[in-house]
């Protein structure tokens, strides 16, 4: 048992983990400013599209980075006008934009790589490799990866606005009581755009990071990581901090399954997958410390109510 | 003029939804009454999935050639967008008078069966059919293609287990299910058969669907199998097997393609695939047809019949010995002769 606990192990768990760490943050900006994000789904998967084409287009990785970004904004551009502008339901939307993603990913694919399963093999990024460490080392296999570095300054930023900046405060401001925000002349829209804006640039980077490591887009490739990430942002209370630390227990629970799975552990890996869900509902349920959203999350703000 | 705006908004997105459900435009019939007229439902994926639509479309083109039939006229196809559009596509198709249908997927089962109880002048082909409890509850229009894909899988074994230098290979599957089950079955019952040192190590991607289609789960599964001394890893999980390739590429060790050759994906890491000749079977049920000896009931694709096989050709080739081939071969014989039974579960 012990043997597993190993720097492989914990090299895994990172490496599952990026995805969720991402669009957690990401779900924090945005539902800190009152907009739920179902759409993490949806912008994960058209960022995951939006790399692997600028990647493919420009022979460039790096600029598959922006790709993926970019699109993951354009996708919360979108959720922004139809939740903030148009004060839509915001579940609701979400859940159309993740289905539209779906289409539209598919669309593209066949449209420029002519087939519905996966698109041509594309440039990664490159390693930074250490000198004198061995290739199978902790640092080759995850720390060394520019994005796995990128995640780390993120989550170090994230924590930080969220907690001791100007910028930050106005986001939850506007999230927990947005007309006490708006009497003292924030505003509350724009304050949201940014959240949804921020939360879609997050997500298409972590859209990116799946597509570059798989060097190909294939169809439906985020295949719920979203919705882990969303039960991510739940399960850490709305906080930065709380959230990554969420991401990295389901990431640790996925790679503890694969373990056992590779051991011939004759454990049911039902059970193994289940335990993060059933954490989150017991957080939920309030068993260990509540989990309360922001007041006005999921509300649109109708100025003078 | 928010609300309006919306709704305009709202339509785009509906319209831009419904636009993924796509179809060929339907053509008239005159002229054709001797040419036999075929229709086909893809599974969700449809064309281009490198898998068993593009087999079944090569079949198709095969058929066209074989009878001199049209495609798009002769030969009509269409491509569900939601699940729950193949019972409709498959009314669709036999309200147009098509002669034979084919469902293209386990999933189509049901479905076709209830058509077919609608279209008794209409004959209907599913691929990976799963049968009624009760085998005479087949409706007579209706033919179940089915693999033994046990067959194929324990041949791979057998190769894998002769050509790893470390006594250890690896299987990774898509969703738990007695499926995929039957290719682990055959795998390890191969490896054995071949090689009594040799030890399997079988990871699952997960217990949904999903799991065939999550190649980020299907990297770290083959990374850990690596990890543990395995040099070869067979993966039968759709496109979760594309990141089974990709640690293939990072750890440069060998991996094992299924159901179509999948060498392209990883020229030069991919030591054979396991095949499921759909085109064979969607042309043989064309050709019943046409020679009116169209029989209902369950249809067995094997390696006699030559519905399964696997890859050994100028690309692999140098992967491959030819003494080990000609154990692969000799083993083969043994299948067919029914010297080697097969399992085709775990128990």
């Amino acid at each position: 048992m012990l043997e597993m606990l190993t720097w492989v192990m914990l090299a895994q768990t990172i490496r599952i983990s990026i995805p969720y760490v991402l669009a957690s943050l990401g779900g924090v900006y945005s539902e800190r400013s009152g907009v739920v994000n179902i759409a993490l789904e949806g912008i994960m998967l058209n960022g995951a599209l939006g790399a692997v084409l600028a990647s493919y287009y420009a022979q460039n990785a790096w600029i598959g980075i922006l790709g993926g970004m970019g699109a993951g904004l354009l996708t919360a551009i979108l959720l922004a006008i139809i939740t903030i502008r148009f004060k839509a339901d915001q579940i609701v939307s979400g859940v159309a934009i993740n289905l539209l993603a779906i289409g539209l990913t598919k669309f593209i694919l066949r449209l420029v790589f002519n087939s519905s399963s996966n698109s041509s093999r594309v440039e990664g990024l490159p390693i930074w490799h250490l000198p004198g460490v061995p290739m199978d080392s902790f640092w080759n296999s995850v720390i060394g990866s520019p994005l796995v570095l990128l995640t780390g300054v993120i989550i170090l930023v994230s924590h930080i606005i969220m907690k001791k900046s100007v910028f930050g405060l106005r986001i939850r401001a506007v999230g927990e009581h947005p007309e006490a925000a708006d009497s003292v002349g924030i505003s509350v829209a724009r304050m949201r755009y940014w959240g949804v804006l921020i939360s879609g640039l997050l997500a298409g980077l972590a859209g990116t990071y799946l597509a570059l490591e798989q060097h190909q887009f294939t169809q439906n490739m985020t295949s719920g990581r979203g919705y882990i990430a969303l039960a991510a942002m739940i399960f850490g209370k709305w906080t930065p901090v709380g959230a990554v630390l969420a991401s990295l227990l389901f990431g640790f629970s996925e790679s503890l399954n694969i373990q056992f799975q590779s051991m011939g552990y004759q454990i049911p890996n039902q059970f193994i997958q289940m335990i993060p869900y059933v954490v989150t509902m017991v957080v939920l349920l309030g068993v260990i410390g509540r989990s309360v959203p922001p007041a006005a999350d999921g509300k649109p703000y109708e100025a003078g109510n | 003029m928010a609300g309006q705006l919306f709704k305009v908004i709202l339509l785009i997105l509906v319209t831009a939804i419904l636009g993924g459900c796509s179809g060929q435009n339907p053509s008239s019939t005159i002229d054709n009454k001797e040419k036999i007229q075929v229709g086909l439902v893809f599974d969700i994926g449809g064309l281009g999935d490198k898998s068993f639509n593009d087999q079944a479309y090569t079949g198709l083109k095969k058929a066209a050639a074989e009878y001199s039939l049209e495609m798009g006229k002769d030969i009509e196809y269409l491509e569900p967008a939601e699940a729950a559009d193949r019972e409709t596509a498959l009314r669709q198709m036999a309200s147009k008078k098509k002669a034979l249908i084919f469902g293209i997927g386990f999933i189509f089962s049901e479905d076709v069966n209830r058509v077919a109880k609608d279209f008794p002048e209409t004959k209907f082909a599913c691929v990976d059919y799963v049968s009624p409890a009760n085998e005479a509850d087949i409706p007579p229009n209706v033919v179940g293609l089915k693999y033994k894909e046990e067959e194929g899988a324990f041949l791979v074994g057998a190769l894998a287990s002769l050509v790893t230098k470390t006594n250890k290979i690896g299987f990774v599957g898509g969703m738990q299910s007695p499926l995929i089950k039957k290719f682990e079955a055959g795998y390890k019952a191969g490896a054995h058969y071949a090689n009594p040192k040799c030890v399997v190590i079988a990871n699952y991607a997960g217990m949904t669907p999903d799991a065939f289609k999550n190649p980020s789960k299907g990297k770290e599964l083959a990374l850990s199998i690596y990890d543990k001394g395995a040099d070869i890893i067979f993966h039968a999980s759709g496109s979760t097997g594309l990141g089974v390739f990709e640690a293939a590429r990072d750890k440069k060790k060998l991996a094992i393609g299924v159901d179509a050759d999948q060498y392209d994906e990883a020229p030069g890491y991919i030591l054979t695939s396991m095949i499921k000749k759909v085109d064979v079977s969607v042309f043989e049920e064309v050709k019943a047809v046409h020679d009116n000896n169209f029989a209902n009931g369950i249809r067995v694709f094997d390696l006699a019949s030559g519905g399964i096989d696997y890859i050994y050709n100028d690309k692999n080739k140098n992967l491959i010995t030819e003494d080990t081939h000609q154990k692969i071969e000799a083993i083969r014989q043994k299948i067919i002769n029914g010297e080697i039974k097969v399992p085709s579960s775990l128990d």
